[in-house]
């Protein structure tokens, strides 16, 4: 077959241009954290520094009082997490695709309609209902609230749909109960699906901006995101210290992303099904 | 539930005639949902305080003045709060900078996201590598992501110094301060961050077309173009609603960007005032106000909800096809 060849150029041409427009911004944040002060102020189009250093870093973990402890809060609290919500969304899939009980399609109508709520309505109210609780400005006041996901809950149900009934009742021939079972059985063989809610929902606590403004006050206790937010307002036109802050603040997230990508893409393509 | 329990046995001992198996059965069953229940029981607790009790919280708020001091008060003032926000500037101001930034924002990101979607879809190699590099934006927390372009457009970063250079500006502007450009800025950033996501549904959707369609398009002589306008948009109308309504929700949402540019401000003279900024700041900013700000939140949602049935309505429509 004859093929011509330039729509092919023209659609490389394209991609790697977009694939440009896409890494610009990042390359040259990570390029001014290894800047000193003197060459950001300059400006200049040169991107890549002339004196390279570390002392960007240097100053956001050794001088800045709080930054390694955002840190810390913000894998505290995203690792937390995402544990509860894997075993929460799992249990409740797994009980709405397999387990029969009363009012179960109901249920499962009532988490269909809530998915289609915005956030912006319940921000008020979670903030009374947690005072109230009296665990505001806790981790707890982003981890409890958090602790489910309706869309992760209607992923692991199709999946549980899906899944052989054989495994169970083989189990169940074998002497383990329905907990038993569930544990050692069902959620081992659930795991991609597993890995694949457990990224976005790591992905998601990490990245949360809003519900720590509203209900974290102390400093100390701010996530990464929130804390960047208090460097940068700070720290005004320290473009070094603040973008050497940025860069950290997203490596873990690019480490989870080459490490995991499989799942990564796994979700990306449940997320276009929709 | 007992005496039904008790019937059963007694009719199974008596009549002999149906098997064990469904005595058995009945309490399998029972065990079953007191095992679903329990499996279910923290996404009920969970879903009931935070998201079904604050659905009516909020509607109840929206007719009240709320006082927080030590304890909560509350004063039922009716309609007062819906009628206060019909004649409040700065709604109007959040309103009309909602919708400029959606008229800019949802075409250019929609056409950039179904091109960039049939480029990868072309049968080009890399395509993973490239999608992988695409989708950096999408999981880079929006306050890094503001840090980044906010210093990107600073008086001293890359953009001024290339407008400057290039001799489009005679000298740096401070983007992010100018009431005609802050907006801009935020416009231009959630434009490349938020591509990614819908180029990946619009790929979902191009490759949900049956081949079959094109080769039979082929047979009938239809070059590129014809097959593009007669296959490929028609058959993606659907996705492209779904991109549409989901972009003009963002928009209506957009809190993190506008909130970190301004410093919780919506400023300079509210040029990056958006309805979920103003929202924040009657909640939690003035005292007195929380109620009002309830009253807003209702309005949000009542918006995006009518946003969605129209979208639903339009596709509705295009499936009767």
């Amino acid at each position: 077959m004859k093929k011509k060849k330039w729509p092919r150029i023209v659609m490389y041409v394209i991609l790697v241009s977009y694939a440009l427009v896409t890494l610009y911004p990042f390359l040259w944040a990570v390029l001014a954290s290894f800047k000193p002060y003197s060459e950001i102020v300059a400006g200049g189009l040169t991107l890549w520094p002339e004196n390279p250093t570390l002392a960007n870093f240097e100053h956001i973990f050794t001088e800045d009082p709080l930054f390694p402890r955002w840190i810390m809060n913000s894998f505290l609290i995203a690792t937390l997490g995402t544990i509860v919500n894997v075993i929460f969304n799992t249990m409740a899939g797994y009980s709405l695709a397999r387990l029969r009980f009363p009012g179960r399609n109901y249920l499962f109508l009532l988490i269909l309609a809530v998915m289609m709520v915005p956030g912006q309505i319940l921000l008020i109210p979670n903030y009374l209902i947690m005072r109230s609780l009296g665990i505001l400005d806790t981790y707890s006041a982003l981890i409890i609230p958090g602790a489910i996901n309706f869309s992760y809950i209607f992923l692991m149900r199709q999946f549980f749909i899906n899944f052989p009934r054989e495994v169970e009742e083989a189990a169940q021939v074998d002497g383990l109960n329905r907990f038993q079972t569930f544990w050692r059985i069902v959620f081992p063989m659930a795991r991609a699906s597993v890995a694949t809610q457990a990224v976005f929902v790591f992905l998601g606590f990490w990245n949360e901006f809003l519900k720590p403004l509203l209900y974290i006050t102390s400093p100390e206790k701010y996530t990464l995101t929130l804390g960047l937010q208090s460097f940068q307002s700070q720290n005004a036109t320290q473009w070094n210290y603040i973008m050497a802050a940025s860069v950290v603040s997203i490596i873990p997230i690019i480490i989870l992303y080459i490490m995991l990508n499989k799942y990564f893409m796994q979700g990306l393509r449940i997320g276009g099904d929709k | 539930m007992g005496t039904q329990l008790e019937i059963n046995r007694r009719t199974d001992t008596a009549s002999q005639a149906p098997p064990p198996k469904k005595k058995k059965g009945s309490e399998r069953d029972r065990r079953e949902a007191v095992q679903g229940m329990t499996f279910m029981l923290p996404t009920i607790i969970i879903l009931v305080t935070f998201t079904l009790l604050p659905i009516a919280y909020s509607l109840f708020l929206s007719f009240t003045r709320v006082n927080l001091f030590g304890g909560i008060d509350f004063q039922w003032v009716g309609f007062e709060n819906y009628i206060n926000a019909w004649n409040d500037d700065r709604v109007w101001t959040a309103l009309k900078n909602t919708f400029r930034y959606a008229l800019f924002v949802v075409p250019i990101q929609t056409a950039i996201a179904l091109l960039m979607a049939a480029v990868l879809n072309s049968g080009i190699r890399f395509q993973n590598t490239f999608r992988t590099i695409y989708f950096l934006p999408t999981l880079t927390s929006s306050s890094a992501l503001t840090m980044i372009f906010m210093f990107l457009f600073s008086l001293n970063g890359p953009i001024n110094n290339v407008l400057v250079s290039l001799g489009l500006l005679d000298a740096p502007v401070n983007f992010i301060n100018e009431t005609d450009f802050a907006l801009t800025t935020i416009m231009v950033m959630n434009i490349w961050s938020t591509v990614p996501f819908f180029m990946t549904i619009y790929l979902a959707g191009l490759q949900d077309i049956p081949s079959s369609l094109y080769e039979a398009a082929s047979l009938d002589g239809a070059n590129a173009w014809q097959k593009l306008m007669k296959i490929t948009v028609p058959n993606l109308t659907p996705v492209t609603n779904y991109v549409l309504l989901m972009g003009i929700i963002g928009c209506f949402q957009l809190f993190d960007q506008a909130y970190i540019i301004s410093g919780g401000t919506g400023g300079p003279n509210n040029a990056t005032l958006t309805f979920s900024l103003i929202i924040y700041q009657y909640a939690f900013k003035t005292i007195g106000t929380m109620g009002y700000a309830s009253a807003l939140a209702i309005i949000l949602t009542i918006i995006i909800f009518t946003v969605s049935m129209i979208a639903r309505k339009l596709n509705k429509e295009e499936s009767n096809y």
